[in-house]
């Protein structure tokens, strides 16, 4: 089997200061990775770089063996590489129902029309409902988003990932912001992805590292110092002396 | 008991769902409705008034072309009457050089003309964001002016292009000395513009705008190019400016200069600022009031009448940042919501 996602020796330097430092990493479909590290380690770039969202300084990344580095953030989102957003990234005066019919309107090619509405089109709705059901956003379907609590606002971060339908979703951090209360919603969502879906997720909170991932990538001052099962991280020198002192360390040991 | 709260709450999700949709239909037949029964009052008030009727249909339609890119899209430009002049020379010149006087082919041309017009500018501005974006957007119709004055073989220069000839309209109506059938025609435009740009705005299309205006980073992560529609709103916003000339073309029967100057853009940005933003409403409304409020204080009071334009913006920007029209519908809608709660 190929890898449906691969980074080659990818770098970026802001500055003097290397954040991604020859990292190198493939997916396979079907793949719960977890990506961990201290804060600014260079999670987040990584995943601005890898969407496209920054320029690497060298380096390559390939969709299903096609080279993508050279192609815009909408062009690998086309491709089936999605991500979510660390701090959430919604349009204030929409409302989930808005956001999710625009994405299952963008990934069906039909983001460009210009008569109709999407609440009469019933495909678009199906979907629309079935996703806002699946992570508990039914009831407020048609509320503004800025007017939904943050937790809430993070499920709908989730939902519209999904409604793209990726083959690679990478997720920054999915459950930061969600009050205990609807952490295990994500979970559930998280649980029940597409079996053949690759997926990256960021998160500190090492329950749900354990629970969700089958693999564990540990970054360390933009360099990979870990990658392997999650048996082994916690028993790992160098991820313990990265984490060393850190509030993480805790965890680690847990 | 969570069967039941569920069902509840899908209940009241479907009644809102089922609401929006009756509200868009509704809305549209209000509005229609609003110009037309406007349109009506002009008439009957200001029967010798057609000309300034006409002419605030057709800045209605230059303003509710800025709207579209400045409202909904959120590009910020002082140089939309680059679009609406284009349209207007073009009207005129199909006429005065080419001889071509029916009106509804130079209506079109004004169409078309806007829409290269759109389509040039957004391609220039659109490399740009903000404060370089708006100086681009200036830079850009005071080139379009200069062109037209240079080329004044073709548009009379600062003289204005005159010896414009028109059919009647349908080969039936002429255009008689006091601008009936043009205000008829005016009308008929607007309403047509009117309710396919109702139709658009709430579209997918016009969806993806509003994300746009809000998030483009966000829009980029669901694989949509902000780059491409917002050119094609551009297009768009263009046709509909171009419109708007062709109509000044036609009701007045010269083009001057300022149609595409940088005080035309300028006050046609105040009079959307003053309507309020990213509703078609507030165009109209803005355009309206701005007009027969500047006619009448002009009137009134030639020697201070900017003093009381500046008065009136500074009072609505201050007091009611939204405009007239997204201020009015603010207290309606908190109004609604008041006497909603008091229900069981
Ligand atoms: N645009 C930028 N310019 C300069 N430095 C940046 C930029 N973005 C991130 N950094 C730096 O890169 C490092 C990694 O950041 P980030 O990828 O956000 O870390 P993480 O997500 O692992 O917490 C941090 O030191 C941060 O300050
Ligand atoms: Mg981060």
């Amino acid at each position: 089997m190929s890898a449906v996602f691969e980074v080659i020796n990818l770098k970026k330097a802001f500055g003097g200061l290397v954040v991604t430092n020859d990292v190198s990493l493939s997916m396979m479909a079907g793949d719960r990775v977890a990506l961990i590290g201290p804060n600014g380690a260079g999670k987040t770039t990584f995943v601005n770089l890898v969407t496209g969202a920054l320029k690497p300084s060298s380096g390559e990344v390939r969709l299903r063996n096609e080279p993508v580095t050279r192609i815009g953030p909408t062009g690998r989102v086309q491709r089936g590489l999605v991500r979510s957003f660390q701090v959430t990234r919604l349009f204030q005066c929409m409302t989930p129902a808005e956001h999710l019919g625009l994405a299952v309107l963008q990934r069906t090619g039909k983001s460009a029309q210009l008569h109709g509405n999407f609440l009469t089109r019933p495909a678009v709705m199906e979907e629309v409902d079935d996703l806002l059901e699946r992570l508990g956003l039914y009831a407020l379907a048609h509320r503004k988003v800025r007017e939904i609590a943050y937790g809430q606002q993070r499920l709908l971060e989730l939902a519209i990932a999904l409604a793209l339908k990726p083959s690679v979703l990478l997720l920054d951090e999915p459950a930061a912001g969600v009050p205990q209360s609807d952490t295990g919603r994500i979970e559930d969502a998280l649980a029940n992805l597409p079996a053949d879906l690759a997926v990256l997720m960021i998160e500190h909170d090492m329950d749900l590292v354990f629970r969700f991932a089958k693999r564990v990538i540990v970054l360390a001052t933009g360099t990979i110092i870990f990658d392997g099962l999650p048996a082994d991280v916690t028993k790992d020198a160098r991820v313990r002396e990265a984490y060393l002192g850190s509030y993480a360390n805790a965890g680690l040991n847990a | 008991m969570t069967e039941k709260t569920n069902s509840t709450l899908t209940a009241s999700a479907e009644t809102t769902r089922n609401r929006l949709r009756a509200g868009f239909i509704s809305r549209d037949l209000y509005g229609v409705a609003a110009i037309v029964i406007v349109a009506a009052a002009g008439y009957v008030l200001f029967p010798d008034n057609l000309a300034l009727l006409t002419r605030i249909i057709a800045i209605a339609l230059l303003v509710l072309s800025l709207d579209l890119v400045t409202g909904y899209c959120g590009v910020a430009t002082l140089g939309q009457a680059a679009l609406f002049g284009s349209g207007a020379y073009a009207a005129g010149i199909l006429s005065a050089h080419y001889g071509i006087n029916d009106p509804l082919l130079m209506t079109l041309g004004g169409i078309i003309a806007g829409a290269v017009a759109g389509l040039v500018c957004g391609i220039v501005m659109l490399r740009a964001h903000g404060l370089p974006q708006l100086v681009l957007s200036i830079a850009l119709v005071y080139l379009f002016h200069e062109f037209a004055n240079k080329a004044s073989s073709w548009t009379g220069g600062s003289d204005g292009l005159s010896g414009i000839v028109l059919d009647p309209l349908f080969g039936l109506y002429e255009f008689d000395l006091f601008g009936h059938t043009a205000y008829f025609f005016g009308v008929i435009l607007l309403l047509i513009v009117f309710a396919l740009l109702r139709i658009v705005v709430r579209s997918p299309f016009g969806m993806l705008c509003r994300g746009i205006k809000e998030d483009p980073v966000r829009i980029r992560a669901i694989g949509a190019s902000p780059h491409k529609a917002l050119i094609k709103m551009y297009i768009i916003s263009g046709a509909v400016a171009g419109t708007g000339g062709a109509l000044s073309a036609i009701s007045t029967q010269v083009v001057a200069l300022d149609a595409l100057s940088f005080t035309q853009s300028a006050e046609a940005l105040v009079m959307l600022v003053l309507g309020g933003t990213g509703s078609l409403f507030g165009a109209l409304v803005g355009t309206l009031v701005f007009m027969l409020f500047e006619d009448f204080v002009s009137a009134a009071n030639p020697f201070h009448w900017l003093t009381m334009v500046g008065a009136l913006l500074i009072v609505v920007v201050l007091f009611a940042p939204k405009g007239i029209f997204g201020t009015v519908q603010d207290l309606l809608s908190a109004r609604r919501n008041r006497t909603g709660e008091t229900r069981p």
